[in-house]
This record gives C-alpha cells, structure tokens and sequence, in this order.
C-alpha cells in the first residue's frame, strides 16, 4: 500500500514536470502564453497536492501557513501597479530564496546527526544554504534600488574586488568546515557569509543594469529551488528548478548581449560609476523644436517609430504615447513600437507597459525588425531613451558603448528627441545624436509634451 | 544520485531549447513566470514541515509561507500582465 502510494506521487510529480515544460513553451507566442501560465500553475498544484499525499503528514499548520502565504502572494499580485513590477519581481525572487535557504536548515536539523546523512546530502544542504541566502539578499538590494529606498549608483570602495574574493573565500572555507563536521556553527557562519556577499555582490551595481541582476537572482532562486530538490532526493524539485535556473541564465545572457558586455563586466565594474566623461565630446547645436511643430511633422508622417525607454516608464507617459499612436493611425501613419532588450529596469519592461496601455502586441517589435527599414521610416520619437539610440555605439570606438547593439533612430529621416534636457544618459556617456542634422529635442515632461501633442491632433 | 546529476543535465539543456524560443515581448512574463516555478522549494517546505518537528518544522512551516507567497504571487501577476496582451484582432473583438 505505502509502496503504492509512492508511485502515485512519483507519477504525480512527473505530470507537474510535464506541465511546467508544456506551459514554458506556450510562453514562446503572446497568443498561447496565458494559456501556458495556466498549464503551469496547475502543474504546481499537481506537485503540492501529491506532496501533501505523503504518509505521516501532520496538516493543521501547514494549512494555516498555505493560506497566509497564498493570501499574502495574492493580495501583492493583485495591488502591484504595472510600473511596480520590476521591484515585485525582485521581491518574489527572494522570498524564493529564504525559502529554500530555510528548507536547507529545516532539513538540517531534522536529520540530527551528522553520521545521519551522507557527503553528498551535506554538499547539497551547503550549497542551497549559500546559493539561497545569496538570492535572499541579493534581492532584498535590488528590491531596494529599484524601489528607490536605496541609491540606484552603484556604491563602490577601494579594495572591493579584494573584499569581495575574500568573503567567497571564507564562504568556501565554511562550506568545507560544514559539509566535513556537518555541526552547527559552521553552517551559520556559512549563511551569514553568503548573506554578505550577496548584498555586496548587488550594492556595486548601478541602476541601469538591473535587468541582468533580476535575471541572474531569478536564475540562482531556480538554482536553490533544484539543489534542494538533492537534499530531498526529489526530481521534480530538480526539473523545475534547472528549468527556472536556465531560464534565468538565458535571460542574462540576452541582457549582457543587448549591452555588449559581459556578465563579469557588469557584476564587477560598476559601471556608470565614473563620473568623468568618456568618449568624444560632443559639440554643436541641438536644434529644439515646439509640439505644435512636431505636430505638424507627425501629421504629414506616414511611418513613425516610437523608441521608448525608462524615461516612459518614470513619466509614466505609457497612456498617452499610445493615444497618439492610435490618432496617428487613424490619420493613416503606419505606427510601430521599437523596443530594446534593456529598455528599463527589467527584461520585457516596456512591453509590459504599452501592453497595459492597450497597445496591441503585433506593433512592439524588436530593432532586429525596425533597424532594416528605418531609413525608410519619416519620424523615429524616442521617448525618454538615450544609451540604446546612441549612434556612438557604432562608429566611436572610444565610446564606452562602442559595439552595443542599438536602435539606429539616426537613420530614420527625422528624429524628434523627447527629454527633458540634455544631460546623457545613465552610462554618464554624451549622445551625438542630439546634435545630428535630423534631430529635433522636444523639451520637457514625455507625458506632457505628448499630451500637448495628443491635444494638437484632436483641435486639428 | 548519478541519476539526479542525470535528470538535472538533460532538464537543463531542455530548459535552454524552450527559453531561447521565448521572444523578447513576453520576457516579464517569464520571469514571473519561472519565478512561479521556483516556488517548486513548496514541494521540499512541504515535507520538513509536515514530516518534522521543533525547530526543524518551525524553519518548515517559514519555508512553505514564503514559497507560497512566491508560487501563488506570482501566477497571478503573471496572469494579470498576460490578460493585458491583446492582439490587433483581440482588440476589434
């Protein structure tokens, strides 16, 4: 009976495995990706509720504690504003990771005995430890960041590189204490040292590079969940956990690409932290120009661009961009939406953003489609983005952008610049575009300059 | 154990083959997505706490409220980003 039980569960756990891979491929379309979620969810509950299936299973306060975490789970998911989600993300994130750094200790303490178990367990419970503790507080930085409670520079000291090895080090050292004496001690220090080093491993990046820093704590909660799953001896925890592991691994990799750097660049170099400028400076005149003027350049558009940034995001301005965009089409301009992989504080962001805005998904496209044709287009509007339009990227080799892939609104027959001054970008790094012969700045708030012109088109 | 090492290789490569498919429009969502499924640590929270007692269900039970708040939270904000994906058709619907 008992034997058959654990088949049962074992068949279960396999579903949810399947599920969870059958819903992560329906996310590859927006047409299928709801549905796929839902797949994946019931695949979750599958997994939970053969899980409480188990023989000896005491329930009374596993419930209560089911119904306070979903209730919590929900409440935050249903108030979060869509601007929000960056910080929720990271949030979720980190309550991944205490939570799997807490298994670690809870199975720790329940075997007792050190003799109780063997190397590989001890391994096992160290490394979900350290790579839990690390992603509970790595999140809990760039919860901060993102919210704003923290600065969003990237703090940096001397001797950090050497503090940083130092306390991986001791992490080491502690780890090998623990896993050969498997006592107490040294699976606290462990902890505290991975806590340290992931709130130094954050604090030393700046706020622009944030989606590899969401991206690679998503990676390590996934990473904690599957070596959890060794402690336990459980292939589903093991499934779903490297599945969240690469997907996370995946996305940085994305990001790092999108900014031509790589992931030891942006974990170590704090970038943007350097205040001298780099580069060439640009000279020249940056030619203004009034709404009621970029009216009239639109109005006579046939093809626009919107290239949106973070800047969108802060001036919240998602509403009113796409009113625009829908008077423009309906004024017969073809309207699309060229969005970078690091737009904003997360991967996906201003998707996520014009999407809320009612902005259908077929017109957010990526610069891979709208760099070909961009000479063809009549106006590129870039609103509130500036590193990923910077026409540095390509032809200044001393540019710290140099050879990062970009959205090329230079090329575009007009560019009208929406910013409020010309101060450069997060990277700290001068934009020649503003001073190319077919750029106009349009001074100002996005959210009320584009009002003005949402205004200027429904008087006309 | 060499059979874990086994399933975590081959669900490793398969994870890889399915993310890199995901275009770059629904990259929020799958990050709450997959953030969902690494709330899976529920399955192992589960276990220590039903199984265990004193302070080992106490880490337990602390473990499950946080991986639910992870799994529950985010399947509904992922949901709620989603439902807002609408396409040009969708739309004159």
């Amino acid at each position: 009976m008992t034997g058959d039980l654990k088949f049962g569960i074992g068949i279960a756990y396999i579903v949810a495995s399947i599920l969870f891979v059958v819903g992560i491929k329906m996310l590859s379309s927006a047409a299928t990706a709801r549905r796929g979620n839902l797949l994946s969810s019931v695949g979750m509950l599958v997994a939970i509720v053969a899980t409480l299936l188990t023989r000896g299973m005491s329930y009374t306060w596993i419930l209560v504690a089911m119904i306070v975490g979903s209730a919590i789970g929900l409440i935050a998911a249903r108030k979060v504003k869509m601007t929000g989600m960056p910080e929720l993300v990271g949030l979720f994130n980190g309550f991944g990771g205490l939570a799997s750094l807490l298994v670690a200790w809870a199975e720790f303490v329940l075997k007792g005995d050190a003799t109780a178990y063997s190397t590989f367990t001890a391994i096992a419970i160290a490394l979900t430890a350290v790579v839990g503790a690390v992603t509970f507080s790595g999140s809990c930085v760039a919860f901060g960041k993102l919210a704003g409670l923290l600065p969003g520079k990237p703090i940096l000291y001397k001797g950090q590189q050497a503090v940083n090895v130092l306390i991986l080090i001791l992490a080491l050292v502690c780890g090998a204490l623990f896993v050969c004496q498997g006592a107490y001690p040294a699976l606290v220090a462990l902890t505290i040292v991975a806590i340290i080093l992931g709130v130094l491993s954050v604090i030393a990046i700046g706020g622009a590079d944030m989606p590899v820093v969401i991206c690679l704590l998503n990676s390590y909660s996934g990473l904690a969940a599957c070596l959890a799953g060794f402690i336990i001896e459980n292939n589903v925890l093991i499934v779903a956990g490297s599945l969240v592991g690469a997907s996370g691994l995946i996305l940085t990799t994305i990001m790092c690409k999108a900014m031509n750097r790589s992931l030891a660049n942006v974990l170590f170099s704090g970038f943007g932290a350097v205040t001298e400028s780099r580069g060439a400076s640009y000279q020249g005149e940056a030619k203004s120009l009034t709404a009621q003027d970029a009216y009239f350049i639109l109005e006579a558009a046939r093809s626009v661009v919107f290239v949106p940034g973070y800047g969108m995001a802060v001036a919240q301005a998602q509403h009113a961009v796409r009113e625009l965009g829908e008077l423009l089409e309906a004024n017969g301009t073809d309207v699309n939406y060229c969005i970078h992989p690091v737009a904003g504080r997360m991967p996906g962001h201003m998707n996520v953003l014009l999407a809320e805005a009612n902005v259908p998904y077929e017109q957010l496209v990526e610069p891979d489609d709208s760099n070909p044709i961009m000479p063809t287009l009549d106006v590129a509007m870039v609103i509130g983005a500036n590193d990923v339009v910077n026409p540095a990227a390509k032809d200044d080799e001393q540019s710290p952008l140099y050879g990062m892939p970009i959205i090329e609104v230079d090329q575009a027959r007009t560019c009208i610049v929406l910013k409020r001054s010309l101060k450069p970008g997060f990277a700290g790094v001068e934009n020649p575009l503003f001073f190319k012969e077919n750029t106009r700045m349009l001074f100002g708030d996005a959210k009320a300059s584009i009002s003005e012109l949402v205004t200027e088109f429904k008087d006309a | 154990m060499e059979l874990l090492l086994f399933i975590l290789v081959l669900a490793m490569i398969l994870g890889v083959e399915l993310i890199s498919k995901v275009p770059s429009q629904l990259h929020t969502p799958l990050m709450s997505g997959s953030n969902a499924i690494s709330g899976i640590t529920v399955v192992a929270a589960l276990l220590s706490a039903g199984t265990g007692s004193g302070l080992g269900e106490i880490f337990g039970l602390l473990a499950v409220v946080l991986a639910m708040i992870n799994v529950v939270g985010g399947y509904v904000v992922t949901d709620r980003m989603l439902s807002m994906f609408k396409s040009k058709s969708g739309k004159k619907q």
